[in-house]
């Protein structure tokens, strides 16, 4: 493994350019990924934020569910938020009919849990393995997770009213799934975690 | 991080872990991010929504009427039917998006109570206010304005615009002036680029623009907020050209539902918008859509029948 890999944006539709300046910040080279051939080429995969059920149809029209879904069997470390969480998520609720996902994460998700975009808010999330201090969360009409299976680690929850202990972050292995968006808010750590994930350090 | 997109700068920030703030700056524009590359398409019934859908649309428009309708019918032109809005809320998965007239807070007011994802301050519908725009910062809805030139888009976001996107000159079928608008919006951006500070104090008063935003526009090259293309656009071409020009994606209003396979024409105009770069893909699209909507020449068109010149 090189020591800066080169991780790949995946840009059928989203806020695939926030990630790839995420990535520029921490001097990694970031490209976005919107043919199945391109995912060859890079060692680690962003699932940005967008709507996951647009992606989803896109990803299958445009032949990418099925390379995707093979490089994540074959263990490409990829970071998902929001729409990109669903999209790892092997089960996913209030969805459209037949939902595909890549899945990869034993997880159940509920999409637009945290209701439609005029709920959608900013709170304070802790994030373990990301340090102490909380990331200023961008939710927005995000999903959360309903249940995990036993290899999946919880890494954060939101701890405020009747949402209070709702799951907003997972690691399942090489995955990591966020329901919020740190490409919004400038906030590295998420996806410094997720480099050094991609490098195998962490 | 320069290189993040600078919003923190004028978002609220929730400081305290126990807390959430609904609305922020930074959870309405960092909406308008989600819908980028995506194409929000014009829909005046459910049935229409998902077909749109289907198609691969990432948010639908609900009005009553299209833009080329609303021209052939004249008369003054309003906010939907909450019923209607209601009807095709309950049709899709994607967000839904509604019209309110220009300086219309209270259709706003109500458009924000149906649930709506996004409310579009429109010059498509009849202006209510000659003077004033929707105080945007006044709602946890997003909004999404339209402009001819930087000067217009940078007062929508002063006033709390979470998305810009080109006027053109909608229900025409003819791109001629969302291509103006794409391209006049750009090339200001760029000469705030080269300006210094002190010039930047002049050109916000030429602008009559908030002094901060020009700032942050000259500093980071770009809108604050993402730069959408509307009005006009009807073929996958036209959605492509307009990719190239600078916008981060389209609106399309009646070019899909006036034309003879809508579907199929939906489904191509993603596809262009995606591999905007790409022409072969563009050629292979374009191919066997049937006939696009008729369009108007703009040089029939009576100024008073034009929708870009409202607003300021």
């Amino acid at each position: 493994m090189s020591a800066t890999p080169s991780i790949g944006v995946l840009g059928l539709q989203g806020d695939t350019a926030e990630h790839l300046a995420a990535l520029g910040g921490l001097g990694v080279p970031g490209t976005p990924v919107t043919r199945p051939e391109r995912l060859d080429d890079v060692q680690g995969l962003i699932i940005p934020g967008g709507e996951s059920t647009t992606m989803a149809k896109l990803a299958v029209r445009y032949e990418l569910m099925e390379p995707l879904r093979k490089h994540v069997a074959e263990g490409m470390p990829v970071y998902g938020t929001c729409a990109g969480m669903i999209m790892l998520a092997d089960r996913v609720l209030d969805g459209i009919e037949d939902q595909q996902t890549i899945g990869g994460i034993d997880m159940t998700v509920r999409r637009n849990a945290f209701g439609r975009q005029t709920e959608s808010f900013e709170a304070n999330v802790r994030i373990e393995g990301a340090g102490e201090a909380p990331f200023d969360a961008v939710f927005i009409r995000a999903p959360w997770v309903e249940s995990v299976g036993e290899d999946v680690r919880v890494l954060g929850r939101v701890t405020y009213g009747e949402k209070a202990g709702r799951i907003v972050a997972v690691r399942q292995g090489g995955l990591l799934a966020t329901s919020f968006h740190p490409e919004l808010t400038g906030d590295p750590r998420l996806h410094r975690l997720f480099v050094e994930m991609v490098k195998g350090q962490a | 991080m320069s290189v993040q997109k600078e919003t923190a700068a004028v978002a609220n920030t929730a400081d305290n872990p126990t807390e959430s703030t609904l609305g922020t700056t930074r959870v309405k524009r960092g909406m308008a991010e989600q819908l980028k590359n995506g194409v929000i398409m014009d829909v005046v019934t459910p049935e229409q929504a998902k077909i749109a859908e289907d198609a691969g649309a990432v948010a639908v428009m609900a009005l009553e009427r299209v833009p080329a309708d609303i021209r052939a019918d004249g008369g003054v032109a309003r906010m939907s039917d909450p019923d209607m809005i209601d009807g095709i809320v309950s049709a899709v998965s994607i967000p839904v998006m509604a019209k309110a007239r220009i300086g219309h807070f209270v259709e706003a007011q109500v458009l924000q109570s149906l649930g709506v994802d996004f409310i579009d301050e429109s010059e498509v519908l009849t202006p209510a206010d000659e003077a004033h725009h929707i105080d945007k910062l006044a709602f946890t809805v997003p909004f999404v304005c339209g402009a001819t030139s930087i000067s217009e888009a940078l007062r929508r976001i002063g006033e709390g615009a979470a998305m810009i996107r080109s006027k053109g000159e909608a229900g025409t079928g003819n791109v001629v002036e969302a291509t103006r608008h794409m391209r006049a919006i750009r090339s200001e951006i760029k000469r705030l680029g080269t300006l210094d500070e002190v010039e930047l104090f002049a050109a916000a008063k030429e602008l009559r623009a908030p002094y901060d935003v020009v700032k942050e526009v000259a500093r980071i090259g770009k809108l604050p907020v993402p730069l959408f293309s509307a009005g006009g656009v009807a073929t996958p071409a036209d959605a492509a050209m307009m990719r190239q020009l600078g916008a981060e994606s389209v609106f399309v209003g009646s070019g899909i539902f006036k034309s003879d396979e809508p579907g199929k024409r939906a489904d191509a105009i993603v596809q262009a918008t995606l591999h905007y770069d790409d022409p072969s893909v563009v050629a292979k699209v374009s191919r066997g859509l049937g006939t696009a909507m008729v369009g108007i020449n703009l040089d029939n068109l009576d100024e008073t029948e034009r929708y870009a010149g409202r607003g300021w």
